[in-house]
Formats: structure tokens, sequence, C-alpha cells
């Protein structure tokens, strides 16, 4: 293999501790990696831990959340062991970060180009016209109409979409080499949903950036990602490039996700929902956290957790089916064809 | 006929069960909020500790509050006297003492005049709405127009000093808090389905303000009460302190400090204690006030 | 923002209206002929019929009313019952002391009261933002007129660092200022403390940690200025307590402001005095809050879509 990777993530612990005898294990041994120049799509329910994965990898995470163990990373480099000013100096400026809600991600007392800017004298020495010329590029990159009128405005003039072109300009403002996206259109119409992403992609290929791109939806994941994390109850559950994960599928919960899902590319009859709920975080199953609601599960299953193990292709998947453990008989997890 | 009646009874009944079991779980939650709460808790010993003090506190101390005696006047406080003597040879601890009774009574009658009156007006005006309650909101915002102890004092100014006029006039000052609180509840109580449907199953007014308003504006009532209380102790005690309260030789704190003024240059203890007896008081209700804000409060955990 | 201005300044007709017949009401529903409490004890029928007469008592109400409005439009308030002299002369300079007074402890409470909020916002749930939170519950549940005792006992008595009464140098001013000024900074500190708490949980406070801001910049340019947009509306509120609790602070201080002068004025009913002392008050109080308002608009004008 001689892809290289910007960021791996090796068994991160993320918990949150709301007091004595309540932990809530939000991310409980997270591995994955961003390969350069590409996108990884993290996929999962809310709840999953894929946006607290993310906000991780900045060292974001409010409290009572804190990174109890694992490694980030980041170019070969720590960011887990880096000191809060070194922190600092990566946020906005190697690695970005846009967010789910553009209607309240912009401050609102503060100007759109105040807002650009801002970014750009923390981690560039500029001058004032220097910055207002960068700003006003950045508004055109992102496709803002108008741009020279943008820079006065304040956020409450813009339109949600507009919004989240805004952050993304912030975001692209010191040319990060990772852009990671929480959900970037989610709260979006989806005229707008389908542009943002489109510009994502665009950019990412311009600027030769990588981006990590987290979703609840598998369709954003096949138009933009080239590779997939599943994510289950603070664990990743399966990891492969996309062709493999849409073609063969390995874990039960992602054939849920598949299954749940209006497909165009196979005759599907009608679409079956993943029965039951995400399990509580105080209340975690003991074996693997998807038994309770996996139509597979045996006795293996409830009482010990399977791990992560390689297959071909790079294919990456938590489940003891396909390990010599397996106590049930042969099943057959996916069947494209089943209905026709 | 009576038909009817049943019927309206009974889908009263399955409205009020629908209502009061969250109502019970979260009444329940409440006291475990509570509980947790420290700072309510000791707001809440506290008061209780002034009510004791203030009923059975009397019986048990060896000098009354006017037992004057100039052979010992202006001591600093000793074993006899706890906290001192006054300029009259008075023991202080104990007009402290008798004072809380005054304190208490003038707290809690001024707010419960304020308290029901503001809540009449709220729901008048909440409920009948219109113009009735634009021309009682226009009202309560007069009052409002004069700040703090200011009202207050007009107020004395027209029925004349005396703690009973101070009563009156801390009650009216604590109206307008009361109704605008208890309006506000009132119009969104009133837009909920299950009042507009035992309205449609023909309620008659009072039933539906007794059954269904009035409980749902009870918690912001008691926060609103209790605070109202604390301020109701420091106004009545300012305006004690003015000599427009609680006349001398009464042991009312405000009317001590007054009294004691112009002996504290010498003996500093005659203006201290009484005021701390207020800030005391004042703190409790503040306390427990805050702190069931904070249990009710369905944001907080 | 224009028709904002406008169709505020008309809520105040109403509001005015009320607050100029209350007044105005004060010497008519006051137990006994006010009449015959001019004239004094024992007067003669005849000497009260003149009296009335003099004060126009005998007109009909609603024209006693317009007069006493049309009066009080051009600051005359008649002559005070006690000393003779025309009201708006003794209360003149008194006015501007209670102002003075009134505005200093309003920026002590603003500045003491917004730094200690954020203090204890910012190290939330640690010793100091404890400490910061029972010095604030203390501070409000303090008597302003003990506090000034209890001051002037330290710092004017015993340690005589400063005159223990009086009003206008700044060694005077001080102890006032601290005595009344208190009570609004304990406000405004929690209240600036919940407010940062709740601004500092908004995404964009997220999203300026993620451009890599420093910790203190991210709190001063971006959570202060949105935390203290709410701030405001207690300003105006404290400002016209302070204007009601200056009574207390200046009979403590022997200050020579308004406050003192209707409390002394109680007790002999010198009405004409207590009327434009009250109606002046809560008129000023009125106008503050109608600034506030404009005010909290201009600022939240940003927000808001409408």
């Amino acid at each position: 293999m001689t892809v290289e990777n910007i960021l791996e993530i090796k068994n991160l612990k993320t918990y949150f501790s709301l007091d004595k005898d309540r932990v809530v294990k939000a991310v409980d041994g997270v591995s994955y990696v961003v390969p350069k120049g590409k996108t990884l799509g993290i996929v999962g329910e809310s709840g999953s831990g894929k946006s607290i994965t993310a906000l991780s990898v900045l060292r974001l995470v409010d409290e009572p959340g804190e990174i109890v163990d694992g490694e980030i990373l980041f170019k070969g480099e720590d960011l887990v062991k880096k000191k809060v000013s070194e922190m600092r100096k990566i946020r906005g400026n190697q690695i970005s970060m846009i967010f789910q809600e553009p209607m309240t991600s912009l401050n609102p007392v503060h100007s759109v180009g105040k807002q650009i800017k801002e970014t750009l004298h923390i981690h560039e020495d500029l001058i004032r016209q220097e910055a207002n010329h960068k700003a006003l590029d950045l508004l055109k990159l992102v496709g803002i109409p108008s741009p020279e009128k943008r820079l006065t405005q304040y956020p409450f003039e813009l339109s949600g979409g507009m919004r989240q072109r805004v952050m993304i300009a912030i975001a692209l403002a010191c040319n990060p080499e990772l852009l990671i996206a929480d959900e970037p259109t989610t709260a979006l119409d989806v005229t707008i949903q389908a542009q943002i992403l489109e510009l994502i992609k665009e950019l990412q290929a311009e600027l030769h950036m990588s981006v990590m791109l987290i979703t609840h939806d598998l369709g954003v994941v096949a138009e933009t990602c080239d590779f997939v994390a599943v994510m289950y109850a603070g664990k990743v559950v399966e990891y492969a490039d996309v062709d493999t994960l849409f073609e063969s599928p390995k874990h039960p919960y992602t054939v849920g996700l598949l299954n749940s899902l209006p497909r165009h590319d196979i005759k599907m009859e009608e679409l079956t929902p993943i029965k039951g709920m995400v399990p509580s975080p105080f209340e975690m199953p003991e074996g693997c956290r998807f038994a309770p609601r996996c139509p597979f599960a045996t006795a293996l299953c409830q009482e010990k957790l399977p791990d992560l193990e390689k297959k071909e292709n790079g294919q990456e998947v938590r489940c003891w089916i396909y390990t010599d453990e397996w106590d049930g008989e042969e099943v057959k997890v996916y069947e494209p064809n089943a209905t026709t | 006929m009576a038909n009817q009646d049943e019927k309206l009874v009974k889908s009263e009944a399955s409205f009020m069960r629908l209502r009061t079991s969250p109502k019970m779980r979260s009444l329940k939650g409440f006291y475990r909020k509570l509980k947790r709460n420290r700072a309510a808790l000791v707001g809440g010993y506290l008061i209780i500790l002034l009510m004791i003090i203030a009923t059975i506190g009397p019986f048990f101390l060896s000098h009354g509050i006017n037992d004057v005696d100039y052979t010992v006047r202006l001591q600093p406080p000793s074993s006899e006297f706890w906290l001192g003597t006054d300029h009259n040879g008075r023991d202080i601890f104990s007009r402290i003492i008798y004072g809380a009774q005054i304190t208490l009574i003038v707290g809690f009658l001024s707010v419960i005049f304020g308290g029901v009156a503001g809540v009449v007006i709220g729901i008048v005006s909440g409920y009948y709405g219109g113009k009735i309650d634009a021309v009682i909101m226009r009202i309560m915002d007069v009052l409002l127009a004069f700040p703090g102890i200011l009202l207050a004092l007009a107020i004395v100014s027209i029925l004349g000093p005396s703690i009973i006029n101070v009563i009156y006039a801390v009650a009216i000052y604590s109206v307008p808090s009361f109704a605008r609180i208890v309006r506000g509840s009132t119009l969104a109580t009133k837009e909920l389905e299950y009042v507009d449907a035992s309205r449609a199953l023909g309620a008659s007014d009072f039933r539906l303000i007794f059954k269904h308003i009035l409980p749902n504006v009870t918690s912001p009532l008691i926060v609103q009460a209790t605070l109202s209380i604390a301020t109701a102790i420091l106004t009545a005690s300012g305006l004690s302190f003015l000599g427009l309260g609680a006349q001398p030789p009464s042991p009312e704190w405000g009317a001590m400090l007054n009294d004691g003024r112009g002996y504290m240059y010498d003996s500093g203890y005659i203006a201290l204690f009484p005021g701390l007896a207020i800030v005391l008081a004042v703190l409790a209700f503040n306390l427990f006030g805050d702190g069931i804000r904070d249990a009710l409060d369905p944001k907080t955990k | 923002m224009f028709k904002f201005i406008v169709r505020r300044l008309l809520q105040l007709i109403p509001v005015l209206f009320g607050v100029t017949l209350l007044v105005f009401l004060m010497l008519h529903i006051t137990p006994g002929n006010p009449a015959a409490i001019l004239a004094g004890e024992g007067a003669s029928q005849e000497t009260i019929d003149n009296v009335a007469n003099r004060l126009g008592l005998n007109e009909p109400l609603h024209m006693q009313y317009i007069y006493f409005v049309m009066d009080a439009i051009r600051l005359d308030f008649g002559t005070s019952w006690r000393t003779g002299m025309p009201v708006a002369d003794e209360i003149g300079s008194r006015f501007w002391v209670t102002v003075e007074l009134a505005v200093y402890s309003t920026i002590l409470s603003v500045f003491i009261g917004i730094i200690a909020g954020v203090i204890s916002a910012v190290r939330r749930y640690s010793f100091t933002d404890v400490g910061i939170m029972l010095l604030a519950l203390f501070g409000l549940s303090m008597p302003n007129f003990w506090l000034g005792l209890m001051l002037m006992q330290w710092f004017a008595v015993q340690l005589m660092w400063v005159p223990a009464s009086g009003w206008g140098s700044a060694s005077q001013v001080i102890l006032p200022v601290i005595a009344l000024g208190t009570a609004g900074a304990a406000i405004i500190a929690r209240m600036t403390r919940s407010s940062m708490l709740e601004v500092i949980s908004q995404d964009y406070i997220r999203t300026a940690r993620a451009k890599g801001t420093k910790e203190r910049v991210v709190i001063y340019r971006h959570a202060l200025r949105n935390a203290l947009i709410p701030v405001v509306t207690v300003v105006g509120l404290q400002f016209g307590y302070l204007l009601g609790g200056a009574v207390l602070t200046e009979t403590v201080f022997a200050i020579n402001g308004l406050g003192r002068l209707v409390v002394d004025r109680i007790a002999s009913r010198d009405f004409p005095v207590i009327q434009a002392s009250v109606l002046i008050i809560a008129t000023l109080f009125v106008f503050v809050n109608f600034l506030v308002d404009i005010s909290y608009r201009l600022l939240n004008k940003r927000i808001d879509l409408d």
C-alpha cells in the first residue's frame, strides 16, 4: 500500500463524565484513516459518536467530554499530545471544520467579512488590504453572488445556504490540508444540499484537500466519498472503499442501512428499516453493540464484542459472522437481488 | 341532561388524569432536584429556623423588649447581653428575636395581599384579554414607573407612617410583578388543547380558571412569592429605617437601626446586629427562591 | 427603526398620563381635607375655605388635574407648604445630586457586575465562581442603608479615610456610591454570568474556536458582545431602582438630594414637594427605560430578521 494517510485515528476514546458514576462513552475505541487527497465518509445514526470523533480531532470537545485514550496522527504527529497553543496553530489553518447548523454557526454581531478575515489574521501575517482582497477572493471561490456587498453584511441578512458558503469560505481561508465537514447539508433545503456538496467536491479537487464528511445519509456518501467508515454506538463497525461497501457490505448494520435507502442501481420492492433503537449510552450491551437489533445474532454475539478485522480489498468489519469462531449457521447477510 | 353532566364529569376526570400523572412525576423530580440543590436546602432550613425563632423564641428570653435600664446602656456584647445593649440599656439580642416576628409577618402578609391581588388581576387580564387586558396592563405599567422603594414611599406619604400602612404599601408595590407572571401563564394555558376541549364541553369560566389555569401558574407563582418576600423585607425595613414604618420603641429591625444610628460611632454593634438579622432573613428567602426556580427549570438537570 | 421609535413614544402617553394622574390624586386620596392640613390645626372654617380657594381646590377635579399637568410641563409645582418657597427652587439642585448619585452607582454596578459575571462564567463551578456568586447573593440581600452605615462606621469613623457625610468631593462620593451600587452590581453579575454561559454553548463560539482563536479573544470578542445584549435591559431597571434606593442612601450619608427631601417632607405633609419629586423621578425613569428599549433594539437589530 503506497497510499499516504493524512489522518490516522487509533483506538480513540472520548468519554463524558456526567457525574461520579455516569460516564457516557461517546467514542469508544475508534480507529480509521483518511487517505491523503481523498474523501472519507463517516456514516452512522445520531448518537453513534461520529461528530464527537470529528470534534476530538480538533480537540474541541466541550466539557465534560474528554479524550481519555488513543492517538490522532495528523501527518504522523499525535494531536492528542499537542499543547493547546500548538493546537490553535493547526485549527483553521491545517485542519478546518464546518458544522451542521449554518444558521447559528456564524457570530451574529460581526460582519461576514470580519469573520472571514479573523481566520486570516490569526494564521497569516497580512496587512489589512491583503486580508480584504483575500476575503473577497474566498467569497468568489465559494460562489457567493455579489461578494463585495456580502463582506459588510451580517449573518442575519443571508440565507442558510449562503451562510454555509460563508462557513466554507472561512474554513478554506488558510488552504487547509484536511477539511472536516460535520453534516454540512443536513439543515439545508434539498436543492441547496446538492449545491453545497458539489461545491465541496469541486474545491477538494481544486485545492487538493483531504475531506472527512460526516453524514447519516448513504446517498451523500455514494456521490461524494472515496472511502467510508460506518459507526455504531461509539465504534467503527465497517470500513471500506466506497465501491466495495456498496457492492458487498459485510456488517449486518451496514446492510440494514443500505436496505433502508432507496436505490436506483438495483431493483427493490420495499425499504426495510432497521428494527429497534440505538442502545442507551448507560445500558450498552456487553457483547456486540448491534446484537440486540441484529437478525443474525447468536449467543456469542450477546457475550463477546468482536474485533475490527481486515478482509480482502482493505475492507474491515467488526462482526463474528466473518470469523472462525462463528457459532451460527452459514448466513447470507447481503443479497443484492433478493427481490427479483 | 343528567347524562350530559355525567359525560362532562367523566371527560374532565380523564383530562385531569392525563395531566396529573406527568405532574406527579414532575413533582417527585422537583423534590429530587430541590434536595440536590444545596443552596435551596440551606435557604429552606434558614426560613424554618426563622419561623421557629419568631414563634417560640420570645418565651426563652430573660430580657423584655422594653426593659429600659440606664445603668447598663451601650454595653458591648457579654454573657448577659449576648449582642450588647442599646442607648436605653435594652438587650439587643432579645429585641432582634422579637423583631423576627414583625419582619416575617410584614413579609408574608404584604406578599399574600399583593400576591392575591396580582393573581386575580393577572388571570382576569390574561383570560378575558382585549380591552380589559390592555387597560389593566397599562395600569400595571404605571405602577412599575415608580422605581423601587419610591412607590411604597408615596403610598406611605398618603396613608401616614405606620407598620400596617407599610404592609399595604409593599403589597401594592408587589402587585405588578405577580400580575405579569400570572397573565403570561394564563395566556399560554388558555391556548392548550385540553382547556379548549373542556371549554367546548361547556365548563364555566370559573371552573376553567380554578381547575386548569391556576394549577399551571403555581410553580412560577411560588418562585415569585418567595423572592417577593425577600424584597418585601428589604423595603419594609427601609421604610422603618426612614421613620415611616414601625415606630420606636418597636423592635422592628429597620427601626432599631434608625433608633441606634446616633450611637453607632461609639458602639458599632448597635447597627451591626439588626442589619445582620435583615441580611440573614433576606438571604434565606433569596436562596430558597433561587433554588426552587432552578429545580423547576426544565433546562437544569 | 423610526417606526419603532414612534410607536414606543406613543406607548409612553398612557403611562405618563397614569403617572401624572396618580401623583395628582395623592393629594386628594389622602385622608383629611388638604386645605385643612395646610391651614394647620385649629384653623377656622373661613381660613380653610380661603386656603381651598387659593389652591383652586374648589374647581372641578378634572380641571384641577389639567392645571396640574399644564403647570408641571412648565416645571411649576407651586410653593412648598412648609417653607413657602417655590417647589422648583427647592428641588432644582437636589435633583442633580440624586441623578449624580444614581448615575455613578449605575456605572459602578455595571463595571463591577460585568467583570465579576464574566470571570464567574469563564471559571464556571470553580472556587472563584462559587465565591463570586456567594458574594453576589449577599450583595443582593443587603439593605443599602445598612451597608452604608457599616461602610461609614469603618472607613469614615474608625479609619477616618473619608468624610462621613455630605456630597461633592470624590472622597465624599465614594462610600454612598458603593453602598447604593452593590446590589446592582450583584444583579448584573448574576445576569452576565447566566447570559455568558448561554452564549458560550452557542455554535458560533465553537466556530470561533475551530478557527484557532485564542480563548481570551473567544471570550471577549465573540461571547461577551452577544452576552451583553440582554444585560442592557437590566441596566435601565437598575438605574430606576437606584433612583429609588437613593432615598435611603441620602438619608444615611446626609446628602442633600431629592430623596432625603421627600423623606423630610413626608412628616410635615408638604404635598407639593412630595408630588413634584415623585413625579420627576418617575418621569425620568420612564424616559430612561424608553432609551434603553431603543438601544436594545439597535444592538439587537443585527440578530432579528423583523
